[in-house]
């Protein structure tokens, strides 16, 4: 009896479970398997947060084309496109990817070109994309590997307030050194307000975004042309440690633990007189609903020393990887999320400040997004233009970027070297030894390129 | 009177031990009805005006097909694991099959190997069955994923059946079905609650292979959450409202099965 009840049992089982498994492969296989249907991957800034609301009331109404979105936080994205392309999967026909990855994949032929694409749309006017977004996202064959979505660079941001109430100004281009002394005239513990806000959490794309380009106006680099480490270098010292000083001394409280997010708050909330960081801060500064300084700051160039310009240069742009099957529905997609139509259509619909920006100039002469961006929009635009991807410092240089080198063993040497010099902030290390450290690291990475 | 002061001790202790436990839930729940910029500040405001902004923004997002994937893969999965959990602890305790002691080790190593180490494998079969972002594919996964534990806590719910009772059951005549039925159901119905609730909570909870195996037809409630993760800009008070609204489901259930659930924990607690 029990035997035939656990045989009656089993074979009910297996049923069941095929059952489910042929049910369900009949929607599955990499991506979507009908024709008018593609799938993106983003990250969930807002500027794609936008995107998603608009697509299907406009992109699907125009072309019959449906978008499914999917979106995930950068490390998890960046894990999932390098799992998809590296073993075939091609579930993604569109990603956003970032401005250090897409010469390294486009090298590695992950990528789709897009350049014919593009030139071939005279409506598309690609000859109207900022020219250092462009050439961060070509490959070695100088052809575009994805399309800029929006763009940005770093600059100085400060609370007017707290300046005025001291009578200070600040200078359009100031240099490191009235940063400096700025931020010590404005540090008042007393009321929690600290004299300047930076990064100081561990990550290539975090501590190091700022640094290097600090590191860059001091006439240091991570490596010479000939791929010589210049870590322990004296210019690197020189500007780590100004760094380092300048936030234990004038810094935010818990400074080692402060990414682009903690810094956001703090100076959000009035906390801090400047914060060096993003010009994609802006939009959320002076947006009133999250920030308690909207209409109260003031934007000036990257502070410099030795240098010019100093602003680091990202984008997020959207690529399509090799793996997918609708190339040709993926870039009406691209193409239509990154033209001046869907700039003016993001305006209209959901608000001027709200608009992509920073990846074409004409974005700068619409006059509804001047005004609604006056504050920063010279100074963004003006940032863009003088990031010079190629050549950021006093030194050529190896490889494409600028707050970080353009190759794919970076993102772990910045990584760990930011997680010693975040313990030189936190004053369990010095920046000798960290920088030290730094130099063998950046040694055994040259090995492979010399 | 020793006793009572000792006793109502003990009970503060418990009630510390509670609200230890509870306030990030509490603190969740309260940050998903602030403003970001409220959200943000430090030291915490306790005292804000609330707002169902973060709430819409979240349904903006659309939610529901994340939500329905989720109860598909754990509902389906937690029965799979209850009916394949209960025979098989069956004959590891009652009707101890040879050698029982080997296959019940043999289960629960199976949980000792990080899910990371075998996920290789696994993607590429899962790629090659065709099977990628395939809400079935996670079904099967978490089957697998939960079947171990429960085979254990069912044999330990199963081993407080008295052999008496059975024993006598069969006296008067009473075959298998009859037995399970009217005699071991009965008496670890509430085991069987706990084992399926905690199925659930772990199928509905489970992050790695979801983010690895699914893209966009078959995304569950922890991918939906983390999109909230942003670089840019502030997404305190959204996750939470987010985090509110998935863990909602978990709290139902094991609300619903409270009752079961204290007897079911306990159970194999007293000899």
């Amino acid at each position: 009896m029990s035997k035939k009840l656990a045989a009656v049992a089993a074979v009910g089982l297996l049923a069941f479970t095929a059952a489910c498994s042929g049910a369900g492969s009949t929607t599955s296989g990499g991506g979507d398997s009908a024709d008018n249907t593609i799938t993106a991957l983003m990250v969930g800034n807002p500027q794609m947060e936008d995107i998603q609301k608009l697509t299907a009331d406009n992109f699907t109404k125009q072309t019959g084309i449906t978008v499914k979105f999917t979106i995930l936080p950068e490390n998890e994205l960046r894990d999932k496109v390098t799992q998809d392309v590296a073993n075939q999967g091609g579930q993604y026909d569109v990603a956003t990817v970032g401005a250090y990855e897409v010469p390294i994949w486009a090298k590695n032929g992950w990528l789709h070109e897009v350049s014919t694409q593009a030139q071939a749309d005279s409506s598309y006017d690609v000859n109207d994309l900022i020219k250092p977004m462009v050439s961060s996202l070509s490959g070695e064959d100088g052809k575009m590997y994805a399309a800029p979505f929006y763009g940005e660079s770093s600059f100085l941001m400060y609370n007017k307030e707290l300046f005025d109430a001291k009578g200070l100004k600040m200078p359009e281009k100031p240099t490191w050194a009235q940063v400096a002394d700025f931020a010590a005239k404005l540090d008042d513990k007393g009321k929690g307000v600290s004299g300047i806000c930076l990064r100081g959490l561990p990550g290539w794309g975090e501590l190091f975004a700022p640094l290097t380009t600090v590191v860059n106006t001091y006439g240091g680099t991570w490596f010479e042309k000939d791929w010589t480490a210049k870590v322990d270098s004296p210019e690197f010292k020189e500007a780590t440690n100004f760094y380092v000083n300048l936030l234990k001394q004038h810094g935010q409280p818990g400074a080692p633990q402060s990414g682009f997010t903690e810094c956001l708050n703090t100076f959000g909330q009035g906390k801090a007189a400047m914060w060096y960081d993003a010009t994609s801060a802006a939009g959320t500064l002076e947006d009133p609903n999250a920030s308690k300084v909207a209409g109260k700051v003031g934007y000036a160039y990257a502070p410099v020393n030795k240098t010019e310009y100093s602003g680091w240069l990202w984008t997020w742009a959207w690529a399509m990887p090799k793996t997918t099957k609708k190339a040709d529905a993926a870039w009406k997609f691209i193409s239509w999320a990154t033209s001046k139509d869907y700039e003016k259509l993001v305006g209209e619909k959901l608000g001027w400040s709200r608009v992509p920006s920073g990846k074409r100039t004409s974005t700068y002469s619409i006059p509804e997004y001047k005004e609604s961006a006056k504050a920063f929009a010279d100074v963004t635009l003006g940032s863009i233009e003088h990031a010079d991807p190629t050549n950021p410092g006093v030194q050529p240089r190896p490889a494409l970027g600028v707050q970080f080198v353009g190759i794919p063993e970076f993102a772990d040497l910045g990584t760990k070297v930011s997680q010693e010099v975040s313990a030189a902030i936190a004053g369990s290390n010095t920046v000798d030894k960290a920088l030290a450290d730094g130099q063998k690291q950046a040694d055994d990475v040259a090995k492979k390129y010399k | 009177m020793r006793a009572r002061l000792h006793n109502s001790i003990w009970g503060v202790v418990a009630w510390i031990a509670g609200i230890i436990f509870v306030f990030p839930v509490i603190w969740m729940v309260l940050t998903s009805f602030k403003q970001e910029n409220v959200a943000a500040t430090n030291p915490p405001s306790w005292f804000f005006a609330p707002t169902l902004a973060q709430y819409t923004q979240v349904f903006d997002r659309n939610i529901t097909p994340f939500l329905l994937n989720s109860l598909m893969a754990s509902i389906f999965s937690t029965i799979l694991v209850v009916l394949l959990a209960t025979p098989a602890a069956y004959a590891l305790s009652l009707r101890p099959v040879a050698k029982w002691s080997d296959s019940l080790f043999f289960f629960i190593s199976t949980k000792m190997m990080p899910a990371v180490a075998a996920f290789l494998p696994v993607y590429l079969l899962v790629k090659h069955l065709g099977m990628l972002d395939n809400i079935w594919t996670m079904v099967i996964l978490y089957t697998s994923m939960n079947l171990p534990l429960a085979v254990w806590m069912m044999r330990s719910f199963l081993l407080e059946v008295p052999r008496e009772v059975l024993e006598a059951g069969e006296v008067d005549g009473a075959g298998l079905l009859t037995s399970i039925r009217k005699i071991i159901l009965p008496i670890v119905s509430p085991g069987l609650a706990a084992t399926a609730l905690i199925c659930f909570i772990f199928a509905w909870n489970e992050f790695f292979l979801a983010v690895n195996l699914t893209a966009t037809n078959s995304g569950t409630s922890p991918i939906f959450l983390v999109g909230f993760i942003s670089s840019e800009g502030a997404f305190l008070a959204r996750l939470c409202a987010a985090a509110t609204i998935v863990s909602l489901p978990v709290l139902i259930a094991g609300w619903v099965a409270q009752n079961k659930l204290v007897r079911g924990l306990s159970m194999g607690a007293v000899k």
